[in-house]
């Protein structure tokens, strides 16, 4: 900690968070909020005369609320920066006559009540992402009675009270009377490992048995004689050197049961706690009178994770955190490129696996950082000055501002800013713009070798690299079976798809078409798959002028994570095909051979909020809302029912 | 249709069992054959491996080829790897696509080994069909900012940091709370060492 204070190439930013990331690989423009903390934290000398004559009191954050603070404070005595910070909601603040007292006794005049929050703007080739996680909230396991019972604490409260640092200097004592506990008990597994939703999460949280028998030693190592017993329901010793300290435990007599208590009562006089389990190794029902029980609380995805998700574009595993490139032969690239993750934000782990990840992760970010050019992938947007009509659609809906236009001039790509996504090239109604490497000929004749072979039981399918295509690998990886109808077209965004391409489908003879992409959330080119909704819309309205049923075109969003959700779209849109004849198919081809392709969608028309009926294409629930433009491009349509994207609006 | 007349070569690979335990890559590699363009079809048990990847170099310079299919694995795994190999055989590496038959086919279709078989034809067919459209592309070098963000500063961030700072790059290490230290800081003792945290 103090080495990375004093690193001369670290710059600190604490107190501070990411509002804003923009650019790419190699190039990233950040935007962080450095929030004024109201103390100079290079002119405090931490000398704590301010603490002193401050008169607020809250519970102390680090302290797990164990002991108070001051709402001037500094975190913890070894705190990087060695600086003091005013909690202003808690402050009575400058007023003279309220309390001004910490400014009074200053003598470096360091604290400083019109500093205001600062907006730094960083410049940055590679992002490292170590978020860290949250501890489960053991509330709602109301059997153990932590919030009845003052002796029942969790794992992190444990490790205050044991602290030299920590509210008792080291003593460790009952909360209810001081006094050192003769007998312990540790509950592991709480919040981890369980199918229940409300008692916590699926996963092992990795780090809790090792941490209880490190506690155990610890309890041994103060007090020879205390009685500990762990319940449990295995013991995952795996690491270097753990079973070792599992054997210490065991052999200074930290007895282990196998059973995780049902009932945690306490008596009103003593304040004990008689805790009930069932010993499964054994077959009986246990009874244990005990001093203190300690949750082995388990690991949670940071509940800012969200936040940090679309700030970078990054997946999230089902389990919540950040997903990896590749679990195993890319395991801290992040799914964006120039992102790494590091430490818990990618999954529970402990200190030892911390630190060798986040060196991985330091390791992997220098590749490219140690470079002074990188090479980008050849797949940008190309115009063809001769065809193109000077219409200014293309710098209308370029994600990234990279389609310099003015009104009579050709339009021109700004190469370094194309990110690649293509929604320019599907959006010119002149096929003026190529995209090299997914140019117009290669989908057409994808297309066409698509349906080359017994179309009637093909579904032309549209997926982007980022999140359906790379959902579909995931239900490869995971064995997902589903019906092998599907051939899949890929594309960098759902955005390249040019409705064009949908309307040659059917004139080619598809029973259905699905186009796939991100979320609204995760779009990798920020928000090019609008246009998608935009032209997928105007392709129903028009499918149906013409007689043919909207709902052989499916639109979906699958994340990458999401192996199941790609295998449930894809045995559903087979449901559909099934059902779509030869003669229906026949009678779409004739219709369509001269039809124009639809453009435009009433729903994109719609300046304000207007009374709409929703249907959806796959399980035809339908409900009324207030629909506008601005909502089509601002929410993702979801089917409440079916969990479908395939929804229509009708006004 | 592109620059002279397209000369492909497909590379059909078993990944072991993984593809040629529920596909026929036998029937594959013949199919890929017949298709129009394709002047040779190769199978091979691991086409990644150095052997593999040495027979798809042999096999270009033998056969002239100016497009190059590989039926295997997600191109989100191996495309780098591919492209690579190609362009050590002379080709600009984006005359190559990928043909998924593993994690799009083969994985997903495990007990029907005529329909994952069919599957794996046609998804073929239409990689041969965009390989027909592929052509010769330049990347574009872009400069890279020396300098690096390390959002959170708990253990992992913190030693993110050091090391890349310790390696001569400028880091920026952006914390939340008022100070660096994370979840770590809060422990008294941590295992296996049972030393302090800080």
């Amino acid at each position: 900690m103090m080495d990375a204070g004093r690193h001369p190439r670290i710059k600190l930013l604490t107190y501070s968070e990411v509002e804003d990331v923009s650019g790419y690989v190699g190039n990233f423009r950040v935007r962080v909020r450095k929030k004024a903390r109201y103390v100079d934290e290079n002119e405090c000398t931490a000398c704590g005369e301010c603490v002193k004559v401050c008169p607020i009191v809250r519970p102390d954050e680090f302290q797990q609320g164990l002991s108070t603070r001051r709402a001037i404070y500094i975190p913890f005595p070894q705190a990087v920066p060695s600086a003091y910070v005013v909690d202003i909601e808690a402050c009575l603040g400058d007023n003279p006559i309220a309390c001004g007292k910490c400014i009074e006794v200053c003598d470096k005049k360091c604290i400083d009540f019109d500093m205001r929050d600062e907006i730094v703007e960083l410049n940055v080739g590679a992002i490292i992402v170590a978020t860290g996680m949250d501890l489960y909230d053991p509330t709602a396991l109301d059997e153990y009675g932590y919030t009845r019972f003052e002796n029942v604490i969790t794992s992190l409260e444990f490790e205050r009270l044991i602290s030299a640092g920590g509210p008792t200097g080291g003593h460790f004592i009952r909360l209810t009377d001081g006094q050192p506990p003769r007998r312990i008990g540790f509950v592991q597994c709480v919040g981890s490992r369980t199918n229940n939703p409300v008692r916590g999460n699926p996963y092992c949280s990795n780090i809790c048995c090792m941490n209880t028998i490190k506690d155990s030693l610890q309890l041994k190592d103060h007090y020879p004689d205390i009685d500990i017993t762990v319940f449990y329901m295995d013991i995952r010793a795996f690491g270097k050197g753990f079973e070792d300290l599992f054997m210490r435990s065991k052999a200074a007599g930290v007895r282990y049961v196998r059973g995780l208590p049902g009932e945690v009562v306490e008596d009103p006089q003593t304040r004990n706690l008689r805790v009930f389990v069932e010993n499964t190794t054994a077959g009986r029902i246990e009874e244990y009178e005990l001093d203190m029980l300690v949750l082995s609380i388990g690991a949670i995805p940071r509940g800012d994770s969200e936040l940090v998700k679309q700030l970078l574009t990054l997946s999230r595993t089902p389990d919540g955190f950040f997903m990896e490139a590749h679990p195993k032969l890319k395991p801290v690239d992040a799914t964006t490129k120039g992102v790494f993750l590091a430490g818990c934000a990618e999954s529970p782990k402990d200190v030892k696996d911390s630190v060798t990840q986040a060196s991985a992760a330091a390791a992997r970010a220098e590749v490219l950082l140690s470079k002074s050019k990188i090479q980008v992938e050849a797949t940008t947007a190309v115009v063809d000055a001769a065809k193109c009509r000077q219409c200014g659609r293309c710098a209308e809906v370029c994600p990234f501002s990279a389609i310099r236009w003015e009104k009579k001039q050709v339009a021109q790509v700004i190469t370094a800013a194309c990110a690649g996504c293509g929604t320019c090239a599907a959006e010119c109604p002149f096929d003026a713009i190529e995209m090299r490497h997914f140019s117009d000929q290669a989908i057409y004749a994808q297309i066409d070798a698509a349906l080359e072979r017994d179309p009637l039981s093909t579904i032309v399918t549209f997926a982007c690299n980022w999140c359906s295509y790379a959902g579909a690998d995931t239900a490869g990886t995971g064995r997902m079976e589903y019906p092998p109808n599907a051939r899949i077209i890929r594309t960098m965004c759902s955005g390249r798809v040019d409705a064009d391409f949908v309307w040659y489908a059917f004139q080619k003879g598809a029973p259905v078409v699905l186009v796939s992409g991100c979320h609204y959330a995760d779009c990798h080119y920020i928000n090019a798959n609008r246009n998608t909704v935009r032209r997928v819309d105007a392709l129903w309205e028009g499918l149906e002028k013409y007689g043919v049923r909207p709902e052989r075109l499916q639109l979906e969003w699958c994340s990458a994570a999401k192996g199941q959700r790609w295998a449930k779209i894809m045995r559903e849109v087979e449901e559909l095909r099934v059902h779509v004849t030869a003669e229906e198919v026949e009678r779409t081809t004739e219709v369509l051979r001269e039809a124009k392709v639809p453009l435009s969608s009433q729903v994109w028309k719609l300046k304000a909020p207007t009374p709409a009926l929703l249907h959806c294409l796959r399980c035809g629930y339908e409900w009324r809302e207030d629909y506008s433009a601005e909502k089509a491009r601002s929410e993702e349509r979801m089917c409440a029912a079916c969990r479908s994207n395939s929804v229509r609006v009708f006004i | 249709m592109a620059k002279g007349n397209p000369r492909i070569g497909v590379f059909v690979c078993d990944c072991g069992l993984n593809i040629a335990g529920s596909v026929d890559t036998e029937a594959v590699k013949d199919y890929a054959a017949t298709l129009p363009d394709v002047v040779v079809a190769v199978r091979n048990k691991y086409t990644c491996s150095d052997p593999g990847q040495a027979e798809i170099r042999r096999v270009i310079g033998e056969h002239n080829l100016n497009r190059v299919v590989i039926a295997s694995c997600s191109p989100r795994l191996h495309e780098p790897t591919f492209r690579a190999c190609v362009q050590q055989a002379g080709l600009n590496p984006y005359l190559m696509t990928m043909a998924n038959i593993r994690e799009h086919c083969s994985w997903v279709t495990l007990h029907d080994r005529e329909a994952a078989t069919r599957k794996a034809q046609d998804i073929v067919r239409v990689a041969v069909a965009q390989a027909r459209w592929l052509h010769p592309q330049d990347e574009e070098q872009l400069p890279v900012t020396d300098a690096a963000l390390v959002i959170g500063g708990g253990v992992a961030g913190i030693q993110a940091a050091l090391d890349l700072a310790d390696a001569g790059h400028q880091v920026y290490l952006v914390e939340k709370q008022p100070s660096i230290g994370g979840i770590m800081a809060m422990l008294d003792k941590t295992y296996p060492t049972m030393d302090c945290s800080i």
